[in-house]
């Protein structure tokens, strides 16, 4: 007998006691389906409290800064200025672009372009100073911002390896209030990291240490006026 | 389950070493408290948290009711993903099974994220006597690997080091591993981090094959999902070419929304946040991106027996959080080695007997170690009852009777220490329904309570061992009773005008 037939046979084995009216499983293939509905009581709220567009903004930046994320604020015309000068602060002389980023988000600067490239090998991509993307969406209650892999936010690693990650989030439409509405707009086939401040540790004595293996810093910009799809 | 620490003495043995050891005692009080405050404050900010309790312990037992549907939706839907699915039913068919699979990629060393599924079955071992070397990444990992030490505690596993203690060990030893420690290095905890960061990152940058556990599997989209906070665990998902991960059976949740509830409950009852820095979900292979191989290995060892017991399975709900170790007076003061398993605190004590089960010393004194204050059951955010299940346990150790052992149905005899147990009982049950004898008893147990012992003689020994015996009054209450008339003229204290 296989492993896989034994192991699902004392499964079987072991829940000879359950009722057999007991609530149905969820079916194969997608959608959602009422019988499931009823097997879980859902009674947690979607959001905590209702906050409007801007309060759901605010929440998000002062939960992103207690877990010392470096919050900036601009709109449209200025978020370019805006980068620049954070690059030029760091003393980047190499910044990582995800193929989809925005051309114009990069306009103040002529710092040395590092395209994501999949042959690109790790060490190469330690070599570069900073990795600049958008994201799918951010969670105000959490202070976490989700990135979905897509063309303007490039591979995985590629805001894992470099120290400094910068991030723009267009607000308010990017932001949600809760872990709930978050999962409800991601797609699952989608690799997914989600991010709340930059790399921390409580290994030593329950102390809280920034930085370990991720990036060091973690700049998010808040964006108004952002415009459509990156 | 073979993850019982080598020649571990059972509990109150080990936990008596454990109490003497101050600076294990310092440690862990300190670590313990904190995160214990911690954690209410960010639990309290949730104004619905008893609500995501209730739907995590929901979806988790109806999951384990649907279990063998469950396992093989998902072992679809990771195989339509582009991953190889493979089933273990113990610790050594698992090992075999990555051994073979590290083999095969032609590497002889791996990354790991920390997993306490891969220490459960001891994989590091078993791949290390194949001449594959494992780097444990997690920091507090790290700290027990190069330590040559065990973890002891399911969150922070080297909880039981202070910073100099760790700094010492950094100094002595990651030369033997790789690249070594600063020079002059102190024991500030930035320090201590800035030279994990630089020793480890070598190692990521040139693997080849990672190797990670995982908090959840969503049975409808084959979505596996780590939390941590280092970025060792992305770094481990998404550089090497192959990632291997090994799972518990029990880790399913039905549905992608399903995660709502624990990602939610997760973050806050472990490590006290709103949220971990980084959640990590992947589904099958992605081109291009991460790893371009994915196996994942499902383990049984021991959890298909867990959930043949009625009482016991709701032990499969755990969602290693460890909030009932930092809550738990015995672990503060015992410390989690006494546990004798990867599974320390409260949860261990009810899951390694369950898993192992209860044939070694070990494993039959576990449901002893609790001193059922129920604190363990008030924070556990999926609300396993681990008090009823200590009980429950508890009465099998001292009883016997019939349990699934690799999935087959045995009757365990008495444990054997617990014969002075049942004899006491059975001489209570007798006293008991003989008036007058226990009459006569009573009183010359009164009379003579000046020359009693301290502790028991004779099979009686162990329970005294960590007990003081009850004082005796100098008076039977049956005697008192009829000499005051139920204290009606008991010297006029009591007495009615």
């Amino acid at each position: 007998m296989s492993s896989r037939d034994l192991i699902l046979g004392r499964v079987r084995r072991a829940l000879a006691d359950v009722r057999q009216d007991d609530t149905p499983p969820v079916p194969e293939g997608p959608g959602r389906d009422p019988r499931y509905e009823q097997a879980v009581q859902r009674d947690y709220l979607r959001e905590h409290g209702a906050l409007s567009a801007a309060e759901r903004v605010e929440l998000l930046a002062e939960n992103l800064a207690d877990y010392r994320a470096i919050v900036h604020r601009t709109d449209a015309d200025g978020l370019a200025d805006v980068v620049a000068g954070l690059l030029r602060a760091h003393g980047s002389k190499t910044v990582l672009v995800p193929p989809g980023l925005r051309r114009e988000w990069l306009s103040g600067t002529d710092l040395t372009r590092v395209p994501d490239r999949g042959e690109s090998t790790a060490h190469e991509l330690d070599r570069v100073d900073s990795v600049v993307t958008a994201c799918a969406l951010a969670i105000a209650e959490t202070g976490t911002i989700v990135l979905d892999g897509s063309p303007d936010q490039g591979r995985r690693r590629i805001t894992l390896v470099p120290d400094h990650h910068i991030c723009v989030v267009r607000v308010p439409e990017q932001v949600v209030s809760s872990v709930p509405q978050a999962l409800e707009l991601l797609d699952p086939t989608r690799p997914l990291t989600w991010i709340s401040g930059p790399s921390a540790t409580s290994d030593i004595e329950l102390d809280r240490v920034e930085g370990v293996h991720g990036p060091r810093t973690l700049e998010v910009v808040l964006v108004t006026g952002g415009g459509g799809q990156g | 389950m073979s993850g019982t620490f080598v020649g571990m003495p059972a509990f109150p043995e080990a936990a008596h070493e454990a109490v003497h050891n101050t600076t294990l005692r310092g440690n862990l009080r300190h670590a313990t408290h904190t995160i214990r405050a911690k954690r209410a404050n960010a639990v309290a900010e949730v104004s619905d948290w008893a609500a995501l309790r209730e739907a995590g312990k929901q979806i988790k037992d109806h999951t384990l009711r649907h279990l063998d549907r469950y396992l093989v939706q998902l072992e679809e839907s990771v195989t339509a993903a582009g991953g190889t699915v493979h089933w273990a039913a113990d610790a050594d068919e698992a090992n075999r099974i990555v051994t073979y699979l590290v083999k095969a990629t032609g590497e002889s060393e791996v990354v790991k994220v920390k997993s306490m599924a891969t220490q459960e079955i001891g994989l590091n071992e078993a791949l290390e006597a194949e001449g594959i070397r494992a780097y444990e990444t997690d920091l507090a990992e790290l700290i027990v690997q190069l330590g040559n030490d065990r973890p002891s505690h399911i969150l922070v596993p080297a909880i039981h080091r202070n910073r100099g203690e760790i700094r010492d060990i950094f100094a002595r030893e990651m030369s033997e591993w790789g690249r070594p420690a600063p020079e002059g290095l102190t024991d500030t905890p930035a320090e201590l981090a800035e030279a994990a960061r630089l020793h480890l990152r070598e190692k990521f940058l040139r693997a080849k094959v990672g190797v990670s556990g995982a908090n959840f599997m969503v049975a409808e989209t084959g979505t596996l999902v780590v939390v941590e906070s280092e970025g060792n665990g992305r770094m481990c998902l998404t550089l090497p070419e192959t990632l291997i991960s090994v799972v518990g059976i029990e880790k399913i949740v039905p549905t992608w929304r399903d995660l709502e509830v624990f990602l939610q409950t997760l973050p806050r009852s472990s490590t006290a946040e709103r949220m971990n820095p980084y959640t990590s979900t992947w589904t099958g292979t992605t081109d291009d991106d991460g790893p371009q191989t994915f196996h994942l290995v499902l383990i049984d060892n021991g959890r298909t027996d867990t959930l043949a017991d009625e009482v016991g399975r709701q032990a499969l709900r755990c969602i290693r959080c460890s909030a009932c170790l930092n809550v738990c007076p015995v672990y503060e003061r015992a410390g989690g080695h006494a546990y004798g398993s990867v599974y320390p605190g409260p949860i261990g004590a009810i899951l390694s007997p369950q898993l192992r089960g209860t044939g070694s010393e070990i494993d039959s004194s576990l449901p002893y170690a609790s001193s059922l204050c129920g604190a363990c059951y008030e924070v556990c955010p999926v609300a396993i009852d681990i008090p009823e299940v200590l009980v429950h346990l508890r009465e099998r150790v001292a009883q016997g009777g019939p349990v699934t052992e690799r999935g087959g149905k045995v009757v365990l005899k008495p444990a054997k220490g617990h014969a002075a147990e049942r004899a006491a009982m059975r001489a209570a049950r007798w006293a008991f329904s003989h008036p007058g004898a226990l009459r006569a008893g009573q009183r010359l147990a009164s009379r003579t309570r000046r020359f009693h012992p301290r502790t028991l003689p004779g099979p009686g020994r162990a329970w005294s061992a960590s007990r003081d015996l009850p004082a005796l009054p100098p008076e039977p209450f049956r005697d008192w009773w009829q000499r005051t008339n139920g204290g009606r003229t008991d010297g006029g204290r009591e007495g009615t005008k």
